[in-house]
């Protein structure tokens, strides 16, 4: 890991291009999505629920979101698809850059971005169908396979996903029979079949077991290799093995942002130590 | 951030256990000071007892250090800490060797007591009274540093063995003069020199403790070289034509 010092985000005012060049010389990465002054509101009379975000993702590289409840980081993972595009009233300020465009623009096709910014939720998720259909059905919305590409991007998808073995022989069975920690990995399928280019975890193993944990963990470390990853995250242990970089926020503010082994060794913001280090309250 | 200076955890049974850890890193220096103050007693006044004492004594020292460090794995096993916590954790258990070390040379040291007192005496003992001072008071200060999270007080033990070093090269010399001047002061010089270069290395082994204080309250290694004044490897005493 490289010796840089991380800054404390809370301590910049205004400036954020130094933070970028550092935080990506540290990860010896270019940014997939790049956050910039980001306020959020949850509604018309309520107070910003995200102050002035300034946040690299870098590409390929986990980056891990941790705070306590309440901290803004959830609202953070669901600006970067426009999961709060569903809601009326919510409404995001700044920017977000992606392929240099601003994915909070109205012009942008939400449909295209969430084909190429995926999402796998806390609890599982399978369809009530076959596991084949499972994946199956998010591709047909995106393009036209024949049955042997279907086949292909079936297997391919449960493959990568760490699933393939155990249901290759029962993939017309129902999805709702597999295992929690399955049915989490068959919703990462579900989720790569589309091939998107970033994929957003929100708190993917908290409904799972020590060892289906593990396998998730695992799994992400292989999915980086293709994939930006944002991870959000209430296990700080989780957060230490996975991510790259971790992001810590308190109060809808970006408190500190270093790669892992630092913030986890050393953090410079009092925050984040006391945050991480059990003291909060 | 100093860890003193922080919020108590939630969990306070782990406020609890870490406060018990830098106790037991206090009563083990505590201990290691007291045997380099008799061990250095015992050479200046010819006291085998005292130096039997000292030697005797070692034992206890072995077993802290052993209590320490069982301690350390069960709370890095248990409490899984992270930031401060863990850098303090990782120091004392490092600190826990570096005096369980000093308290190998103040036995030593004590042992060389015993023979030397038998030998006939030359020469004053005054290097040796002002050099064990001195590690004596860094010492003393590397471990209130770690007890009080005080960074100054460790950067300023770390910088302050030069002098330390410097006595042991004057002892060095006047020691090699006295061989030169009659063989029969080998025996007890021979002796008297391994004894300050055992007092030297408590020296070191007290800035050891002082980086490893830096490195656990502020999360950053010192980097630059610290200041040394051994020249005792370069000396040469001519002798008479």
């Amino acid at each position: 890991m490289n010796d840089q010092p991380s800054i404390p985000v809370a301590e910049l005012t205004g400036s954020f291009g130094g933070l970028q060049a550092r935080s990506n010389a540290q990860l010896n990465s270019v940014a997939r999505i790049s956050v910039r002054n980001l306020d959020f509101y949850y509604g018309p009379h309520l107070p910003k629920a995200l102050k002035g975000i300034n946040l690299d993702f870098p590409d390929r590289q986990v980056t891990g979101m941790i705070g306590p409840s309440g901290c803004g980081k959830s609202t953070l993972l669901r600006v970067l698809n426009r999961m709060y595009s569903l809601y009326p009233g919510q409404r995001a300020e700044g920017e977000v850059i992606m392929d240099g465009r601003n994915l909070l623009s109205p012009d942008i096709d939400i449909n295209e971005l969430r084909s190429k910014v995926g999402m796998v939720f806390q609890k599982p998720t399978p369809f009530p169908m076959t596991i084949y259909e499972n994946i199956a059905f998010g591709v047909r919305l995106h393009e036209k396979l024949s049955k042997k590409q279907m086949d292909e991007r079936v297997e391919w998808a449960l493959t990568r996903a760490a699933l393939w073995n155990e249901v290759k022989d029962r993939l017309q069975s129902s999805a709702m029979g597999l295992s929690g920690g399955q049915q989490q990995r068959l919703c990462i399928a579900r989720t790569i079949a589309v091939r998107p280019e970033v994929i957003l975890f929100d708190e993917p193993t908290s409904a799972l077991d020590p060892i289906s944990t593990l396998k998730i963990e695992e799994l992400i470390d292989e999915l980086k290799r293709d994939f930006t990853i944002v991870i959000v995250t209430h296990n700080m242990q989780q957060a230490a093995r996975c991510a790259d970089q971790v992001a810590f926020f308190y109060l809808g503010e970006l408190i500190e942002v270093a790669p892992a082994a630092q913030l986890f060794t050393a953090p410079k913001h009092p925050k984040t130590q006391e945050y991480i280090t059990g003291r909060f309250g | 951030m100093p860890a003193n200076d922080l919020p108590p955890h939630v969990v306070s049974s782990y406020d609890q256990e870490l406060r018990r850890l830098r106790e037991m890193i206090a009563r083990m220096g505590g201990l290691v000071e007291r045997q380099v103050a008799e061990a250095t007693e015992a050479l200046i006044r010819r006291d085998t007892d005292l130096a039997a004492e000292v030697v005797g004594r070692d034992n206890e020292i072995d077993a802290l250090e052993a209590e320490i460090e069982q301690f350390c794995v069960r709370l890095l096993a248990l409490r899984q800490p992270v930031a401060g916590d863990l850098r303090l954790i990782v120091a004392c258990m490092k600190i826990s060797q570096d005096l369980e070390r000093i308290g190998d040379y103040a036995r030593n040291a004590a042992k060389r007591a015993i023979v030397i007192a038998g030998q006939p005496p030359f020469g004053s003992l005054n290097g040796f009274s002002r050099m064990a001072r001195l590690v004596q008071q860094n010492l003393k200060d590397a471990i209130d540093a770690l007890v009080t999270d005080d960074v100054q007080k460790a950067d300023q033990v770390w910088a302050a063995d030069e002098s330390v070093d410097d006595i042991y090269t004057g002892i060095f010399r006047e020691l090699l003069t006295f061989m030169m001047e009659d063989p029969r002061n080998i025996t007890a010089a021979t002796h008297l020199l391994f004894v300050a270069k055992n007092l030297e290395r408590i020296g070191d082994h007290a800035t050891n403790i002082a980086e490893r204080v830096h490195y656990a309250v502020v999360g950053e290694t010192l980097k630059e070289e610290r200041p040394k004044g051994d020249n005792s490897a370069y000396t040469v005493v001519r002798t008479p034509e």
